[in-house]
């Protein structure tokens, strides 16, 4: 099923829950910086704003198919079903992080709900999923492997090396580009030369021959359409595609890199911070992928306003639950650091 | 039972049996399996053994998704320096995910490559890369000096449930020895004494085992007793091993074909320095290649590299007690 007149009340209800499970987890996730200083180590990704490229993309997945994304990585767990009480105390280097504190922010992980590991290098969890690819392929698993990454990630050998791989060998991979127009701090029409050229990015899919297609990644059930069918074409062992989903970044890349004891926070986004352009920013602030969904979805009667507010109060509940988890979980032993290094 | 062959065919055997043991062991690379007469091919067929485009980052980062998705991937890479374009999946992917996801995911991959091609391959592809990867926990590194220990050490690689990278001199591959048929494991992280001797301990990998072997046998008719200590793998070291040796011999002279700078025999000198210090009945020696790239002619190709000679007369000076200059 790829058309999105076919998703039932209750499957775009869930859509919607968890697009707000998202947003309210990577808020959570921000508010710690000043509400809780101290807690959050190192460098922490929110992917607010992806909402519709992440639910649109995975609400058109079977259950044992795969997620691999990057690094901006908190998303994607809570939707497969990872309490978001483990992801939180993860962030916060607990010991009943989802990896033990062994991984942050970064490096979240749930094997068992198809979530196997995230690279924080750019481009190379790329390669992870393609070969995840090959293993669903070789044991003949069935399996689809549904691989995100940023614009910056298709400058990088990674992504020209991977997709021509699958594309030869025709591996079961969807390759989900999120364009949200910042690799960094650096805007994609700096870096990108179809963006320069005013193609879209999915363009570099003519590379390998194999689809490629643009869709408003601000609306939900466009993702779902075109994710849904790439991934009915890996399916039917035709091989992998590169959807992009074009939308907005609504946080800045990461918390301000501070060195201790300087408190670390979080920036306004680059477009205000450094290029100075509020306007840009306000302009795709209005496209909020939460908001116009919520409208569609009260618009048209599938939610009232007030069954849509339940759903916000339940997981405001849900996330504030989650930090006063993490809060209390114990840090790990420090002897502890010196297992996993072998199986 | 066992047969002589050579040290390539003896890792041919390892990988052939291991896939024949295992459907979960894949075989790729550049260059291999190009037509149906190839015997990988012809037995396990199209989906377990591929040739892949001339891609390492997709190449090394495929096997490291597969790995912790359920397969256990051989990469062949042919040349440890062809590693250096996707360094990355080498040493900062491979052996990070088991610990990052907080030992949910296991990574049974083996890189497989040639390495120290001292035949006028010059700059580029005549390296010895292993100290760069011995010091990454998480990451083992096998580099055997007989065929036998080809076969066992890359059975044992195949079947660990972390990346190891398998590094197998050029100059070896035509080398003949007798190797176990069947199963037949030499396990990492355990070393193996070459040639017992009393009064000298000769610590060497790979090639230079042989030519301190060849030293050995000369030192043996001017009455040097020479044991020869074969660590078999650089990652995990096994210290005890080369320590209970110095303790033996109170003499230790360590030959690496790297240049010394950083190389594995600083490293061993340094261990024994911690652990065998108060055995010791003379100065180390460390044997290596001089801090230069290689070169290309074979004069300036053999002065930079160590030899049987530059063996010899630093087992003298060490039974000589003599100290040698910064």
């Amino acid at each position: 099923m790829t058309k999105a007149e076919a998703l039932s009340s209750e499957r775009l209800i869930w859509m919607y829950a968890q697009m707000v499970r998202i947003r309210e987890f990577e808020e959570r996730v921000k508010r710690t910086f000043t509400e809780h200083p101290g807690v959050m180590r190192g460098h922490a990704h929110l992917g607010d704003g992806a909402e519709g490229a992440i639910v649109g993309a995975l609400a058109t997945r079977a259950e044992h198919d795969l997620v691999m994304p990057s690094y901006r990585c908190h998303g994607y767990p809570l939707v497969l079903g990872t309490p978001a009480r483990n992801l939180m105390a993860e962030i916060y280097g607990r010991k009943d992080g989802v990896c033990g504190g062994f991984g942050g922010s970064m490096h979240l992980a749930d094997p068992a709900r198809h979530f196997p590991c995230t690279s924080g290098i750019i481009a190379q969890s790329i390669a992870h999923a393609t070969g995840a690819g090959l293993t669903a392929q070789v044991k003949k698993t069935g399996q689809v492997v549904y691989c995100f990454f940023g614009d910056g990630a298709t400058k990088q050998g990674g992504f020209y090396e991977s997709l021509n791989l699958a594309a030869i060998w025709k591996l079961p991979v969807v390759y989900v580009l999120e364009n949200n127009q910042y690799q960094a701090y650096t805007h994609v029409s700096l870096e990108d030369a179809n963006e320069m050229a005013g193609d879209p990015l999915s363009q570099k899919a003519q590379a390998f021959s194999i689809p490629g297609e643009t869709v408003d990644g601000t609306h939900v059930l466009e993702v779902f359409e075109a994710v849904g069918q790439a991934a009915n074409r890996a399916r039917d062992g035709k091989g992998p595609s590169l959807v992009e989903a074009k939308f907005y970044r609504l946080s800045a890349h990461g918390n301000a890199i501070t060195v201790p004891p300087v408190p670390t926070q979080f920036p306004e986004h680059e477009a205000v911070e450094v290029y100075g352009n509020k306007a840009e920013y306000a302009e795709w602030k209005s496209k909020d992928p939460i908001v116009k969904f919520r409208a569609r979805l009260v618009g048209n009667g599938t939610l009232t306003d007030a069954a849509a507010k339940q759903i916000e109060d339940r997981v405001a509940t849900e996330m504030e639950e989650a930090v006063q988890f993490a809060l209390a979980s114990p840090l790990p032993a420090p002897e502890e650091a010196v297992k996993h290094v072998c199986a | 039972m066992a047969r002589e062959m050579m040290f390539a065919e003896a890792m041919a055997a390892a990988i052939m049996e291991e896939m024949q043991r295992d459907p979960n062991v894949v075989f790729y690379g550049q260059n291999m399996a190009m037509t149906e007469r190839d015997p990988f091919l012809k037995r396990f067929g199209k989906e377990r053994v591929r040739i892949t485009p001339i891609s390492e980052t997709a190449e090394i980062g495929a096997g490291v998704g597969a790995a912790m998705t359920g397969l256990r991937p051989i990469v062949e890479l042919y040349m440890n320096e062809f590693m250096l374009v996707a360094f990355d999946q080498v040493i900062n992917e491979a052996p990070r995910m088991r610990y990052m996801s907080g030992g949910q995911v296991k990574v049974p991959l083996v890189l497989k490559a040639g390495f120290g091609f001292a035949a006028g391959w010059a700059g580029q592809h005549s390296n010895c890369l292993y100290h760069t990867m011995m010091g990454i926990p998480g990451l083992k590194v096998a580099i055997p000096s007989t065929p036998a220990d080809a076969k066992g050490l890359l059975t044992a690689a195949i079947r660990d449930e972390n990346p190891v990278v398998y590094l197998h001199h050029y100059m070896l591959m035509l080398d003949k020895g007798n190797v176990p048929e069947g199963d037949f494991i030499v396990p990492l992280g355990v070393a193996d004494i070459k040639r017992a001797g009393t009064d000298v301990t000769i610590v060497a990998t790979a090639w230079m085992v042989k030519k301190s072997l060849a030293a050995a046998e000369e030192l043996a008719k001017e009455g040097v007793s020479a044991e020869v200590v074969d660590p078999r793998t650089l990652a995990p070291l096994d210290v005890k091993t080369i320590v209970g040796s110095v303790k033996k011999t109170g003499r230790l002279v360590l030959v690496d074909q790297a240049p010394r700078q950083s190389s594995a025999a600083a490293v061993i000198a340094g261990e024994v320095a911690e652990h065998g210090f108060g055995y010791l009945k003379a100065p180390v020696r460390m044997v290596t290649a001089l801090d230069t790239p290689i070169p290309y002619s074979e004069p300036l190709e053999r002065y930079v590299l160590p030899d049987e000679e530059k063996i010899i007369s630093a087992v003298k000076s060490v039974m000589a007690k003599q100290s040698v200059g910064v």
